[in-house]
């Protein structure tokens, strides 16, 4: 069967300019219990690749520089 | 090398004690067991990362479940907790619990937690439950996850993060061998030989459907997918009472506590559509969910937590702990919805069904040194059959589990196991990212907890069981032999969903063998109304005998707190009577 690819809106936001990933950082990555956040090959930030969110924010409490956002889905908002 | 690209990998590594999961009662066992014999090996396994994992993940806001001497005494809580559960209740484990939680909190005290004191310097402990005093507020409860990790440091425990366990290794003696595990951003094979294994899994909390719909918006914490559960059953260990499911009452929607142990003792109160306490007591019991859900069904609902009464400075406190700790996303759901408690009670509503003996006793079987039935196997935390156990469960119960497996690990060698076990549930786990085309994890997981919520959610009728189970059948045979994973993150939630699965189809067995009703609308069946103390005063087991599920009574172990015949109905009386 083919797959299609599925839009959605996703909870976490991170604000490019804050965003140190592409000095080396992984804080968020590395505390989501979910492991829904990477870093983009292409800007060098971190970004939410899977919309698999608690918002239970150790992303945002965590990250070193205030750069990460945490939205309640959608769908509950 | 790309994240999530699939690496065909497999190493293997051994310890002294395996524990898995590094939540709550993961890491106090690994502590433990290390601190018992500081030359051993012990290894912590975490599907995601033990800094920031499992249900404490942001903290806590209190202990729901103190025994401080004082305020109570061991003998009132196994009381307490004996009649919460109908009696069917194995009160060495309790017991056990309320002695030693005590020194847990002293040790925790002594790692930076703190923990609410009057002006005297004592615990200032409320009253939430019916009978007893335990709920104990931490002011610094967002810090527990770090003080917890200092330790671990200290104690030089390896940890190994990112590795989801997917199945157990049992040797030919039956003893347990170690567990197979999987890394959830490369795929790559870890088998780990080991002595004893600790399962500190948490709670089977991604079973039922969130009412919005939101696959992760879960009550648990939603990489609570049911593993450890799983892993027990395939490993051959008896499940307890498996058809007492968890269902809480939350904020409708965000799902998370409402939560009536912080604001209850301040003079909140869950209120229904006229404004009226419906419930003598907040504390969480199957019976007290009952009259929750009559309330909903009758047309007094909805039901809402009532604040509004109380005093700016009162609510301003509430606030401050509710929106700090353990869920602190409250505070923007609020914002986003302009809900405040000053101006309007906070609709509520029941959570979706899931297992969970951290507030119900769902749980794979544990004696009161965590031991499984399988040799050289424990089980501690929302996970194991102790019921009612909350945080401070989790973190004594590990504490037991950690200082029985080293002193069982150091007393015995490595089980021998047959080597193509390995072979076998590497292609078991790896069959979904070897198939070209097929039907994604997220849809298959979608449509399972679909139909736990259209077929096995309270109140349970006998025949949407059976159909429920048919439709499942379906949905398993897909997952086995169609479910595809592009990378090793879709294999992470293909392997969550066999998990999910296979919890399901044990909730349905276990539901349909208890042919009664228990623990209000945990077990209640339309066909079997009744509670049949003749027949069901016992415990039921759930375990794979000869490659299928099989259910078994087991009597309950004689009290060692002897309840009075007055007194093992308290927990029925939830509903406030009218008065005449």
């Amino acid at each position: 069967m083919p797959l299609a690819s599925y839009q959605t809106s996703v909870p976490v936001v991170v604000d490019d300019a804050k965003c140190i990933a592409d000095k080396g950082c992984t804080v968020c990555v590395d505390v989501c219990p979910l492991d829904v956040l990477r870093i983009s090959d292409m800007t060098g930030k971190a970004f939410m690749a899977y919309d698999e969110c608690w918002y239970c924010m150790p992303c945002e409490a965590d990250c070193p520089t205030g750069a990460v956002t945490v939205n309640i889905p959608y769908l509950l908002r | 090398m790309a994240m999530d690209e699939i690496v065909d990998g497999l190493s293997e590594v051994s310890c002294d004690v395996l524990v898995i999961g590094g939540g709550t009662a993961g890491p106090m066992a690994a502590l433990k067991a290390k601190l018992k014999n500081p030359k051993a090996n012990v290894v912590l396994l975490e599907k995601a990362n033990v800094k920031r994992s499992g249900a404490i993940s942001m903290g806590m806001d209190g202990l729901n479940n103190a025994v401080i001497p004082g305020y109570a005494t061991p003998e009132q809580y196994t009381k307490e907790i004996t009649i919460a559960n109908d009696g069917i209740v194995d009160q060495k484990a309790v017991y056990k619990y309320a002695e030693r939680c005590y020194g847990i909190i002293e040790e925790l005290d002594s790692f930076g937690i703190r923990f609410l004191k009057n002006e005297n310097g004592d615990y200032a402990v409320k009253k939430v439950h019916h009978i007893g005093t335990y709920v104990l507020p931490m002011p610094n409860g967002e810090t527990v996850k770090k003080a917890i990790y200092r330790q671990l440091r200290r104690a030089r425990i390896l940890i190994s993060n990112r590795y989801m366990a997917t199945r157990l290794l049992t040797g030919s003696d039956g003893r347990i061998a170690g567990a197979i595990s999987v890394n959830t951003r490369t795929a790559e094979v870890l088998v780990i030989k080991a002595k004893a294994v600790i399962l500190c899994m948490g709670a089977a909390g991604r079973l039922g459907l969130p009412t919005s719909g939101y696959m992760f918006g879960t009550y648990e914490n939603a990489a609570n997918s049911g593993d450890g559960y799983a892993m027990a059953y395939h490993a051959g260990a008896a499940l307890a009472n498996l058809e007492c499911f968890q269902i809480n009452p939350l904020i409708k929607d965000y799902n998370g506590p409402a939560c009536a142990y912080v604001a209850g003792p301040f003079g909140a109160f869950t209120a229904n559509n006229e404004g009226s306490r419906f419930i003598e007591c907040d504390y969480w019991s199957g019976q007290m969910m009952l009259e929750f859900y009559n309330e909903l069904q009758s047309g007094k609902g909805p039901v809402f937590l009532k604040l509004d009464h109380l005093h700016e400075d009162t609510i301003s406190e509430i606030e401050t702990t509710l929106h700090k700790v353990e869920r602190p996303t409250r505070g923007l759901f609020h914002e986003g919805r302009k809900t405040d408690y000053r101006q309007e009670p906070i609709e509520m509503h029941i959570s979706e069904i899931g297992f969970c003996s951290g507030h119900s006793a769902s749980g794979v079987f544990v004696d009161e040194f965590a031991r499984t039935t399988v040799p050289g196997l424990y089980a501690a935390g929302d996970m194991a059959s102790v019921p009612h156990n909350y945080m401070l469960g989790a973190f004594t119960n590990g504490s037991v589990a950690g200082e029985d497996a080293m002193e069982y690990a150091d007393n015995t060698d490595f089980a021998s196991f047959d080597a193509a076990d390995i072979e076998r549930e590497r292609e078991r786990v790896m069959a979904p990212t070897r198939r070209e085309d097929g039907i994604p994890p997220n849809q298959i997981e979608y449509k399972a907890r679909r139909l736990v919520n259209d077929y096995l959610q309270p109140p349970k009728v006998t025949r949407k069981f059976e159909l429920g189970q048919r439709r499942l059948a379906e949905v398993r045979e897909d997952m086995e032999t169609r479910m595809i994973a592009r990378n090793a993150h879709e294999l992470l939630r293909a392997l969550e969903t066999q998990s999910i699965v296979d919890c399901a189809d044990m909730a349905a067995h276990a539901s349909l063998y208890r042919t009664e009703s228990r623990w209000g609308l945990y077990h209640l069946r339309t066909d079997y109304p009744e509670k049949d103390d003749e027949n069901w005063f016992c415990h039921s087991l759930l375990s794979k005998k000869d490659g299928r599920m099989a259910s078994e009574k087991r009597a309950v172990e004689p009290y060692i707190v002897p309840i009075g015949e007055d007194e093992k109905d308290l927990y029925d009386k939830q509903r406030i009577r009218a008065s005449a």
